[in-house]
Parts: C-alpha cells; structure tokens; sequence
C-alpha cells in the first residue's frame, strides 16, 4: 500500500469511526442510566435517514431547515419508544424490558417497510457534501471532512451538557443510583426521555451523515451498523462515553484497514466487529474503558 | 406534622409492615427503633414513596400524600437522608450537595444552606472537589446529612445515620441533629442504636417484625426493663 492509499484509507477509516462514535453513543447513554441495551436504537438511526431523506424530497425544505427538522422528529422518536416501550416496564425484569426492545427493533423495522417501501431509495445529493476535496494526493468525498467535525461538534456540546448543566447533573446521578436521585427530587421520567432524546438525536446524525456518504436507504439498513455500534459500545466499556467513542474509531479503522491491508478478507469485513468484541471480552469483560462493576451491599 | 395510621407493606409474599400507627408533632426528635429486619426503613421508604403502601394512611401537614409522588414530597419538606448513605460516589462533594438542593430555584438561598452545612461540618468544605467516594464513612454520613439539609427540610427522616460509625463520630451527628432540631426541623431517627436515639428523643416507637410494640417518651423507655434488656444490652 502506497502512501497516498493509506491517507485515502486513513481518510476512510476516521469517517466510518465518527460515524460509528455517533450511534455507539446512544447505546451507551441510555444503558448508563437504565442499564437497557436499546435494540431498537440502530432502526432509529434508519428512521432518522428516512426522515431526512422525506423532509428534502417531499417538500420544498432546503437541506439545512430539512436537517434540523428531521433531527427532532428522530429525537421525538426516541422519547416516544421510551414512553411506549420501556417505561411502562420499568419495574419489571430486565429480560421483559430486553424483549420489548427487541419487539420495537422488529416493529420498526416492518413498519418501515409498510410505509417506506422494501425497494432501496437514493439520498438525494447536496452539492456542499458532494464535492471531491484534493488534499495533495488524496481526494476525499467533503462529507468524509464534515463527518469528522460534527462527530467532534456533537461530542464537546455532549460532554458540556453532561459536566455542565443540571440536566446533566441529574443524568449523572440518575445513572449512579436511581432510587437516591428521586430522593434528591430529581424527575427521574424526565431525565430518562431526555437521555432517550438526546442519544436518538445523534443517531439521527449519524443516519443522515451515512446516507450522504453511501446514499442508499432501504429499511433494514440500520440492523448491520446498529450491531457493530453496539459492539462498539461494549468494547469501550458500555455506560461510558468515551469508551462508546473509543470503540467506535477502533472499529472503524479496523475494518478500514484490515480491508485495506487484505483485500481478499473483503468478504469478511462485518464479521472483525465480532471477532473483536470476543477478544475485548476475553480480556477484559468491562471493555477497554469500563469499570469494574461493584457490587452494592 | 406527620401521621401514619395503620400502614401496611407487603414485598411478595412478605407482610414487612403489619399496621403501624405513629406520628411525629411538629418542632420534635421522634425515634424508631428496633431490630434488624423490623421494618424500620420499609416504613421511611413508605412514608417517602420509594415503597407502595397495601393499606394505611400517611399524612404530611394533614394532607394524605397518596397521590404524591417522591419529588413532590421531598420539595414540600419531607426530606430523607436515606440507609447506607446512599451518596453519589463518583460525583464531587459540591455536586452532590448542589442534588440535594437540585429542585430549589431560590440561588440566594441555596448559597446561604450551602454555608450553613458547610459551618456545621467544615470537613465537606475542605473536600469539595473531590469525589464524595473518596471520603471517609464518618464523612460520608457528614456528607448525607449536608445533602438532606440542602432541600430545606421541614422534617428530615434520618435512617441509621450511626450505622458503622466510630463512637466519637456518632456522637459528633447525634449533636448536629440536635443543632438542627433546635432550629426548627422536625425530625424522625430511625435507629439501631437505642440508646444514642433514645437519649435525644422526645418520643420514641419501638418496631419488632412489623408491629410496634411499644411507645413513650425518651427518657420512659430508657427506663424500661424490656428495652433496657433487648436494645441496651443490659440484663
């Protein structure tokens, strides 16, 4: 592999990882504080590029009003799959809460058929995110640039509203000790559907970066990249956010490169996230940045 | 300030609460006490909503909080510093005691409480920043008392605040509840060291398996050869 391949794979591997980053997120966010895995989470990522794909093509919006409207629809989204769901099976067993996401993962992925049609639909293309970009040698889609800062973007307006704001206060004790944060009069329903909210609204992002890089939506698109952020999720050490964006880059360049190196293992590229994720935990069980979980007398 | 009357609590198929009755006059240091497993803290839980009550009543200001939910009651004043602390371990001292305040809108006045917790136990001043699971047990307790006192108790429910305590801390706790009450909280102990409880109660209720078997003032039922001879330790 010459040099300039590798920057072009390089180029690649950070975009895929960024996108990855986003979608792990939301995983994360809501196992913190529910100690959920939200199945239906990559299916939202789905909704989210629908969405998006609808808000430009069925009306007149310019991309950037269509966008931002989307994103709310999909964050709505989330918080509508809460209500609906989980919450009602909050004081239940794991299991049951386990099934019901598995069950809104299937719903909505056949009710994405029903409405959206099985056959694949092309993202429409937006010149500003279309162009090549020449760097040197290498040449780059733009929104190969862009993912890279909203990723970026999107994680320093996170990382401000978890360490900065009350909400986030409330977040963070809510996902240490449920029962002690409704002591401290803390609306713990509300908390939730806006950690539903927010981790959806980054799928969302995530869903319309990826459709403009491989502009194809069919409604099963988010079962393969749902699984691989999950993964990604678990290898950084589930409940923490960098860990969740750790895993994402990790995978991505993984995939990137191995691919690269051995293009004969093409065939193979989805299957590194699951051999990974086996030997992350034969390691280390609580992945990479996890903690060791203590147990509570 | 706060009646219960006869409140029932099931888990399953245990019957953890067997009718209680109990109240606690306004101004008072009222205790519970009472074995392991009697049902002390099923009953703070009750009167606090973490629990669902099967039968009984429970009134705060002569207003059942049936329909109230645990939020609703701690921004009333009813206020619990919970059983085994029950701190945030991995947030810092100030945050968790910027949560205890975490409903109040009132900024002037959450700096003042701020001061005031931080006059009576000056420790939790000194570690501000660090992360509350880094302090001591003594601390810890100092920290969950601060943090309950952050929501502007008009009653403050203490659960087995002396619990693993060194003699001399629990004695340091025991003379800040003290210090509260007299400025006008209300409060209900619920405690397994009888004597510690019994001696800053006005009144006390003694829980066994559910039912309260006995009641009076502080300095009755430490006179009492039955208490004397099951929580004392004395023959």
């Amino acid at each position: 592999m010459d040099l300039a391949t590798f920057f072009q794979q390089l180029a690649n591997a950070v975009s895929l990882g960024s996108l990855y980053a986003l979608i792990a997120i939301g995983y994360t966010m809501v196992y913190g504080i529910l100690r959920l895995i939200n199945f239906a989470h990559g299916d939202v990522f789905m909704i989210g590029s629908y969405l998006a794909f609808y808000a430009i093509s069925a009306t007149a919006m310019p991309w950037w009003a269509a966008f931002p409207v989307a994103l709310c629809l999909t964050a709505a989204l989330g918080m509508g799959l809460e209500r609906i769901a989980y919450r009602p099976l909050r004081d239940s067993p794991k299991i049951s809460v386990m099934i019901s996401a598995i069950g809104a993962s299937f719903l909505l992925e056949n009710v994405g058929i029903v409405v959206f049609g099985g056959r694949p639909k092309s993202f429409p293309s937006i010149a500003l995110f279309d162009t090549v970009v020449k760097l040197g040698s290498v040449s780059v889609l733009s929104v190969s640039l862009f993912i890279p800062a909203i990723t970026a973007l999107s994680l320093l307006f996170l990382e401000y509203i978890v360490h900065n704001t009350k909400t986030g206060l409330a977040m963070r004790a809510v996902s240490t000790d449920l029962d002690a944060a409704r002591l401290m009069a803390v609306d713990v329903n509300r908390v939730i559907s806006f950690t539903f909210g927010l981790g959806s609204l980054l799928a969302g992002l995530g869903g319309i970066m990826w459709t403009m890089r491989y502009p194809q939506l069919n409604p099963l698109m988010g079962i393969m990249p749902g699984l691989k952020c999950f993964i990604a999720a678990v290898i950084g050490g589930i409940g923490n956010i960098q860990g969740a964006v750790l895993g994402g880059f990790l995978l991505g360049f993984l995939e990137i490169m191995i691919v690269a190196l051995l293009p004969e293992l093409t065939g193979y590229r989805d299957a590194f996230a699951f051999v990974l994720l086996i030997l992350v935990l034969l390691v280390k069980p609580s992945g990479l940045l996890g903690k060791k979980q203590t147990v509570k007398v | 300030m706060l009646d219960i009357d006869k409140l029932s609590v099931h888990y399953g198929g245990i019957h953890a609460l067997q009718g209680i009755s109990l109240g606690v006059p306004k101004g008072k240091i009222v205790t519970l006490i009472g074995a392991n497993g009697a049902g002390k803290s099923t009953t703070l839980k009750a009167i606090i909503g973490l629990v669902k009550p099967s039968t009984g009543n429970i009134s705060f200001d002569g207003n059942s909080t049936k329909s109230l939910r645990t939020k609703d009651l701690v921004e009333s004043g009813l206020v619990l510093a919970p059983e085994g602390r029950r701190i945030f371990p991995n947030l810092s001292v100030e945050e968790n005691l910027s949560l205890g305040a975490f409903a109040r809108k009132d900024k002037a006045e959450i700096a003042r409480d701020r001061n005031k917790v931080h006059e009576l136990f000056p420790r939790l001043e000194e570690r501000k920043k660090q992360r509350a699971g880094t302090l001591s047990g003594g601390e810890q307790q100092m920290l969950a008392v601060g943090r309950a006192l952050m929501a502007k108790p008009r009653l403050l429910m203490l659960d087995e605040p002396s619990l693993g305590l060194a003699p001399l801390i629990v004695k340091m706790i025991f003379g800040i509840i003290q210090t509260i009450n007299r400025e006008g909280v209300t409060v209900l102990l619920v405690e397994q060291n009888a004597k510690a409880a019994l001696e800053i109660a006005d009144y006390a209720y003694v829980l066994e398996t559910g039912r309260i078997s006995l009641a009076g003032s502080g300095p009755e039922l430490l006179a009492d050869d039955k208490v004397r001879k099951a929580y004392l330790g004395e023959s």
